[in-house]
């Protein structure tokens, strides 16, 4: 009987083990990333920009080139490598953190700008690496080490949508908000990150997905019941699917 | 040609092919002009949407192998500090240049040497010195801005040209150098591994280490490479000092106004020379070792409080008494203003006394 082999390490992982916490989303993600510029046949000419956040590590993981950025201005340096570098492929991987609060200027203006980037950003509704304090995307009521009241909306304001925020810009070719909760979501999360890249390479502009990620730890829940807290309060909350592709894109432009 | 303008123009000759700027007085005809100049060259202007955006697009692009600039003035340069620290962490090479105004906070546009300390001490966090060079002339700042490229690329170090509203405003005339033609190999630049030939490993520009395990190494290594700086790359001028028992030291601009001040005095029999230091970073301490020994006092003279005057007193060390002039807000001292200290340095230091005397 021949054996048919139906799944295999990734060339684009670097085989490192992950640092990341049980249940974690980062993991699944890299993971859907790494595959995408392997399948690609881009990993030679990929030049990754790690941020700060639990995922700081990235560059030990990722088969390819990177650089590593300051917490929130990964869009500004992967704008600097692509206009270094116009013919290869640039991305950032960003958490909610790093992405909405300190570095929500430069993403908003690589997007404006139609920066021929692919962004990937983990929303897990808090900030992970530093023990759990409140993000942008921390929902109404949630409580972190500083909302230990549950985020109060009259005084934290409320939750940013960033996949909706950045559909808005014109320079914005191909935003996207999936999740990891499930096989089938996983699925649907890796087609729009390959997607995300085959909209870069063929230089449509600015490509955006925002992928919603359980953090166990910092919710402080076990991995299985992270899931469900996702998926009852966080999917209902948040704007998923395809928000823009690059047709939508050209016919509003 | 206009200062701003020289420099910008040596920049694209000595091969700078990107620039990432936002606008600020008295620097921004620098960013006008590559805003010209760069798409004639097949460069890229590219106006960031901040001062904090832009370093870190410099970053990227100068990970990426590329010679690279940015320009502001001070509250920018306020602002690239956090990039600036991750620049030399990671060990890239970048060109910075600094059209300093009066400050401190929103301060004003005249001319002034108030941020010597943010430029020569690292600025941002961490233990760090970019390399600073600091032109007197128009003349000087194109020559200097042409060379910071290539120690910039020698020493993966950004080089931080120190000018101030005269230097960035005022017209002379210019003549180009030709720049040189070496170029050093950055094979640790993130090109993409395909593209680095067949079995090419991985590059990872970065700037941090965890644990102090990791870490210190990486520290030590780069004050290896500062110590290295520091022997091999101090620049100053000299101006009379040969027989000098008033030494002034001043650079940039009020280096300028004292050479004036230098002039007038000798006109009038009193023996005056001037040090000028060209690298801010490493201050030139080599220099103050071999001053003739008819030196009886020291003057500093800045456009600021007393910044300068401290690395002058470490380099003197205590061997000379030490004054300092200055001034601030955007004023210039005349060189009688200068002159005038100098007259009471020296009836204040008789000659008799010259030896042994300490500040
Ligand atoms: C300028 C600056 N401010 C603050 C920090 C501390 N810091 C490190 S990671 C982090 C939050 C990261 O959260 P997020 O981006 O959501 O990523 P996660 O860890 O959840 O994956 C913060 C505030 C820093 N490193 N630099
Ligand atoms: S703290 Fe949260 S985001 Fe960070 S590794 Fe652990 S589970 Fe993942």
């Amino acid at each position: 009987m021949s054996e048919k082999q139906v799944f295999s390490r990734t060339k684009g992982l670097t085989g490192v083990p992950f640092h990341y916490c049980p249940g974690c989303g980062h993991g699944v993600i890299h993971r859907l990333v790494a595959e995408s510029l392997e399948e690609l046949g881009v990993l030679g000419d990929t030049i990754g920009v790690a941020p700060v956040g639990c995922a700081v590590l990235i560059s030990s993981y990722m088969n390819c080139d990177m650089q590593s950025a300051a917490h929130g201005r990964a869009c500004a340096v992967a704008t600097g490598v692509k206009r270094a570098l116009p013919d290869r492929v640039v991305f950032t991987y960003q958490g909610d953190g790093d992405l909405a609060a300190i570095g929500i200027a430069e993403v908003m203006h690589a997007a404006a700008r139609g920066e021929k980037i692919t962004v990937i950003f983990v929303n897990n509704a808090i900030y992970g690496m530093t023990g759990g304090q409140m993000a942008p995307t921390t929902l109404p009521g949630q409580k972190t080490t500083t909302s230990p009241y549950g985020r109060d909306v009259s005084s934290a304001g409320f939750p940013i949508d960033m996949p909706q925020v950045l559909a808005t810009l014109k320079g914005a070719a191909y935003v996207a908000s999936v999740s990891v909760d499930t096989p089938k979501n996983i699925i649907q999360a890796k087609k729009a990150i390959k997607k995300a890249f085959e909209v870069q390479m063929k230089r449509q502009g600015f490509a955006f997905v925002s992928v919603l990620s359980p953090c166990p730890t910092n919710w402080g829940m076990g991995p299985l019941d992270a899931v469900k807290w996702l998926q009852d309060n966080m999917l209902p909350l948040y704007t998923m699917g395809e928000l823009k592709t690059p047709e939508e894109a050209v016919a509003s432009a | 040609m206009k200062g701003n303008e020289a420099i910008a123009e040596a920049a694209i000759r000595a091969g700078c092919r990107l620039f990432f700027g936002y606008p600020i007085t008295p620097s921004s005809e620098l960013a006008e002009y590559l805003a010209r100049r760069m798409p004639e060259v097949g460069g890229t202007f590219l106006q960031a949407e901040s001062e904090v955006a832009a370093i870190n697009m410099v970053y990227g692009a100068a990970g990426s192998g590329a010679r690279v600039m940015t320009a502001s003035s001070g509250p920018g340069i306020s602002l690239k500090q956090e990039g600036l620290s991750y620049i030399t962490g990671a060990e890239l090479p970048c060109v910075v240049v600094n059209i300093q105004r009066a400050g401190p906070g929103l301060g004003g546009l005249g001319p002034s040497q108030g941020d010597y300390f943010q430029a020569t001490k690292g600025g941002g966090h961490g233990d760090y010195h970019p390399i600073v060079l600091g032109p007197a002339s128009v003349q000087e700042a194109a020559d200097l801005m042409m060379e910071a490229f290539d120690l910039a690329d020698r020493w993966r170090l950004p080089v931080i040209l120190l000018g101030d509203g005269i230097i960035g405003q005022t017209m002379e005339r210019v003549v180009f150098k030709e720049p040189s033609p070496v170029r050093t190999e950055k094979p640790w630049a993130t090109t993409g591994t395909g593209r680095r030939g067949p079995g090419a490993k991985r590059n990872i520009v970065q700037c941090w280490g965890l644990t102090p395990e990791l870490l210190e190494p990486i520290c030590l290594r780069e004050q290896a490479k500062y110590e290295k700086i520091t022997a091999e790359e101090q620049r100053w001028d000299t101006f009379q000092i040969e027989d000098a028992e008033a030494l002034v030291v001043a650079f940039g601009t009020s280096a300028r106004i004292c050479r004036e001040a230098v002039m007038q005095l000798r006109a009038a029999g009193l023996k005056v020379g001037l040090l000028r230091p060209i690298t801010l970073w490493p201050f030139p301490g080599k220099a103050f070792q071999s001053l003739p020994t008819s030196v009886r006092g020291v003057l500093a003279v800045e456009l600021s409080m007393g910044q300068m005057v401290e690395d002058v007193r470490l380099a003197v060390n205590g061997r000379l008494p030490v004054r300092f002039f200055g001034r601030v807000g955007g004023f210039t001292p005349s060189p009688e203003d200068v002159a005038e200290r100098v007259v009471a340095l020296l009836d204040e230091i008789p000659a008799k006394k010259a030896q042994g005397v300490t500040a």
